[in-house]
């Protein structure tokens, strides 16, 4: 068995496999758009509940880790390991910070009693509990996105680490800095849809 | 065994220095391996799939309680939509025949992603594993149909939420499939093999592939609101929490209609093989054969909604909806006269697969002339939801992918074992078959024409008669295939040994040894000439 390297089908397997992933997302946005088309004014109401200030913090820390993760695989590509290493480390921890802040973001709203199926939210009208279902849903696919994302960018690190990811062999790291652009574009959608809409 | 076999042994024989055994199967990255474990996994679910079919059709024999009671009954014809539609059809010729013979067919030593490959096997093992597990767990098998129509899905106490996540998996390994063909065509292509050049049998992958990427994650999203909602109570398509209902058949259909193009481009591209090859004759037509494997793509992800005309859309999205549906007619008639062209003055050969392309383009046609009844909404209120749409999509689906999955079988069978089957009886379960065939659904499109609905457990005696002829016509049907399949089955140990080229094919995969050994080519071959070019080509056996 000799091993075949092809970057270019790497890459092009990489970019369909990334399209899925927004057709999977869409299906739900398309699901947003035809619900704020029939709630406007619900929507704006229930936007108004959720907060701006961890939102923002959030599209912050995940711009950033973006841009790490690119200086991470321009670094490689330039011979420099250890720095690459070091940056794709600190953007799993921004990941991180991202899920800390959802967390507490997630865990203020089911303290007021507002997640799915509870009676503070059945209370509610019909559009708001859509948008807060929505809300949940899409955030919440979101987040296991960034799980996944963390976790592939972690063994794109031990990778390095052993000496299977190189200066010359970077398309693992590529790949997973491109998922990663991608989990930050979808929430640069859903950040208005979700905080900015009222 | 030769000193040749041991130098290159052919892929069922251990790799030199290796012993093989299971997991060499299992665990294989080789793509020809991985195929037949397709091929196996969907024979047997087929033959599944096909006896739960031939219980429904059992029950229904005589009107009022015959062998089993309605919520058996509801299991048992949602089970065997699931297993049909999404452990056969969907993977069936793409995942078994296409990764036999896609990178053959091109030149190619394996696909771009062998331990994708792979993985995405151990995906629809998975997938298959918990749609078995669904029906003897938690409360029961579950009773929606293979459609999952809300608001029934989201509230019957059956087991929804495994099927649901069998099918999402399902799903899953179906995308890596397609994304993996679709890599392998643009990249590992040998010298020499253009996009003019490529076999019309993988020309169909790459279409199909595209429909697996774009369509599925939509599937994915879909199943997975089904679950969420049963599950956390999130009411997305819930009237009484701000939900529409109707939205879920809008996404369920977004994925569902393009994949009926999923399941018969592939068997489209198995016709466009055998066809020119028992014809001796370059197959008429080839970029536009090529050209609509596209065009029914890209037309049939327009389409979906002609599944909701009765269901409340405005009136002007049925009419754009019907319009479009006449629309993908186009390519697909476009493909039946360029058949059949092929044909006219071709010097035939009449040889066991080539009866079951002939059965195909005959069981199709009527297929898709009736989907155009549906396809137009007038006529579609009236059959609507009854016996017509059984009928309609056992002629495009069973005729159709059905009897090209079996061409296909006939057609690489003596590659693929380097034996031969007897071709006598071949051709005879192919006849009973294609016989037991229209006497079971023919009848259909008489009963749905005078409203007999589907999914009924009962019904009125005035339908009797029809009901009863095509239980008669199951049988045959059934006695067909299995007759098919025992002789293929005995050609497999005793079947004559046949040598690389027994019908003459100009493609690729006719110049390796039967069986083809592990790296398929002893050198990198370059490309010349056409896949139908028969100069110079003789058959061997
Ligand atoms: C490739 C082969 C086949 C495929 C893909 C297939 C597919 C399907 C599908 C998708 C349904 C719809 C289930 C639903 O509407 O929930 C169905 C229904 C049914 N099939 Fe098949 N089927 C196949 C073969 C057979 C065979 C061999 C038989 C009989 C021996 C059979 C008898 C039936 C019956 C009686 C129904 C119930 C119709 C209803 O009441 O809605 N099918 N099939
Ligand atoms: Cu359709």
């Amino acid at each position: 068995m000799h091993e075949h390297r092809d970057y270019e089908g790497a890459k092009i397997g990489m970019w369909l496999f990334l399209f899925t992933e927004v057709l999977l997302f869409g299906g739900l946005f398309l699901l947003y758009a035809v619900y704020l088309h029939r709630y406007p004014a619900e929507f704006h109401a229930a936007g108004k509940d959720l907060s701006r200030i961890f939102g923002t913090a959030n599209t912050i820390v995940l711009i950033t880790s973006s841009l790490c993760m690119a200086l991470a695989i321009s670094a490689l590509q330039r011979g420099k390991v250890v720095l690459s290493q070091r940056l794709v480390l600190l953007t799993v921890t921004m990941a991180g910070v991202f899920l800390v802040n959802k967390f507490f973001e997630w865990s203020a709203k089911i303290g007021h009693g507002i997640y799915p199926d509870s009676p503070a939210l059945l209370k509610l009208p019909p559009g708001e509990m859509v948008f807060f279902n929505l809300y949940y849903l899409m955030t919440g696919l979101h987040g296991i996105h960034v799980i996944i994302g963390a976790a592939v960018l972690m063994y794109g690190w031990h990778l390095m680490r052993v000496g299977r990811v190189t200066p010359e062999h970077f398309v693992f790291l590529e790949n997973g800095g491109l998922y990663w652009h991608l989990v930050d574009l979808v929430w640069i959608y859903l950040f208005p849809l979700f905080y900015l809409v009222v | 065994m030769s000193a040749d076999a041991h130098d290159h042994p052919n892929f069922f024989q251990p790799l030199p220095g290796t012993k093989g055994g299971i997991a060499s199967w299992i665990f294989s990255t080789d793509h020809k391996r991985i195929g037949m474990l397709y091929l196996y996994c969907i024979v047997a679910m087929f033959l599944v799939g096909l006896t739960l079919g031939f219980l429904i059709r059992l029950e229904l024999i005589a009107p009022g309680r015959t062998i089993m009671g309605q919520q058996t009954y509801n299991a048992l014809f949602t089970l065997h939509g699931v297993v049909m539609i999404f452990l056969v059809v969907i993977p069936s010729i793409p995942a078994a025949f296409g990764n036999i013979f896609l990178p053959i067919q091109i030149g190619a030593e394996d696909v771009s992603f062998p331990r994708l490959n792979i993985f995405s096997w151990w995906l629809y093992v998975t997938g298959a594993v918990l749609a078995v597990v669904s029906l003897v767990t938690g409360k029961g098998a579950p009773d929606t149909g293979w459609t999952f129509y809300v608001p029934f899905s989201a509230v019957t106490t059956t087991n929804v939420d495994v099927a649901v996540v069998a099918v999402f998996i399902l799903g899953f390994s179906s995308i890596l499939t397609g994304l993996n063909f679709i890599t392998t065509l643009h990249r590992l292509r040998a010298p020499g093999m253009t996009w003019t050049r490529l076999p019309l049998f993988c020309w169909s992958l790459y279409a199909t592939g595209w429909i697996q990427v774009l369509a599925t994650p939509v599937l994915g999203i879909t199943v997975l609101l089904i679950f969420v909602e049963r599950v956390l109570g999130v009411g997305l398509f819930d009237p009484s929490r701000g939900g529409d209902p109707i939205l879920y058949q809008h996404l369920f259909w977004i994925y569902s209609h393009p994949a009926v193009y999923i399941m018969i481009l592939p068997a489209m591209g198995v016709i466009s093989e055998i066809l020119p090859v028992f014809a001796r004759k370059p197959i008429f037509g080839y970029k536009m054969i090529a050209f609509s494997s596209l065009a029914i793509a890209f037309a049939g992800s327009l389409v979906w909604a002609h599944h909701m005309f009765v269901s409340g859309m405005s009136d002007t999205a049925v009419m754009v909806f019907s319009f479009l549906t006449f629309v993908v007619a186009i390519p697909s008639a476009i493909k039946v006269f360029n058949w059949v062209s092929t044909l006219y003055k071709g010097s035939i050969r009449v040889e066991p697969p080539l009866w079951y392309a002939l059965a195909f383009i005959f069981l199709f046609s009527i297929g898709g002339l009736t989907g155009l009844v549906l396809g137009a909404a007038g006529t579609d209120v009236h059959v609507h939801d009854t016996y017509f749409v059984v009928a309609h999509f056992h002629y495009v689906i069973f005729g159709g992918l059905g009897f090209g999955l079996f061409g296909a079988m006939h057609y690489w069978f003596p590659k693929v074992y380097g034996r031969m089957y007897n071709k006598r009886i071949a051709n005879w379960s192919c006849l009973i078959a294609f016989v037991g065939f229209n006497i079971l659904y023919f009848p259909m499109f008489i009963l749905g024409l005078q409203g007999m609905p589907r999914r009924y457990y009962d019904y009125l005696p005035k339908y009797a008669e029809g009901h009863f002829i095509s239980t008669m016509g199951s049988w045959v049907l059934a006695a067909g295939l299995l007759l098919m399949f025992w002789n293929l089955w005995r050609g497999i140990r005793h079947g004559k040994p046949v040598g690389r080229n027994p019908w003459g094919g100009a493609t690729l995969e006719w110049t390796v040894p039967s069986p083809p050994p592990h790296h398929n080519f002893e050198a990198e071959p370059v490309v010349t000439h056409g896949p139908y070019d028969y100069t110079g080509v003789k058959p061997d056996a």
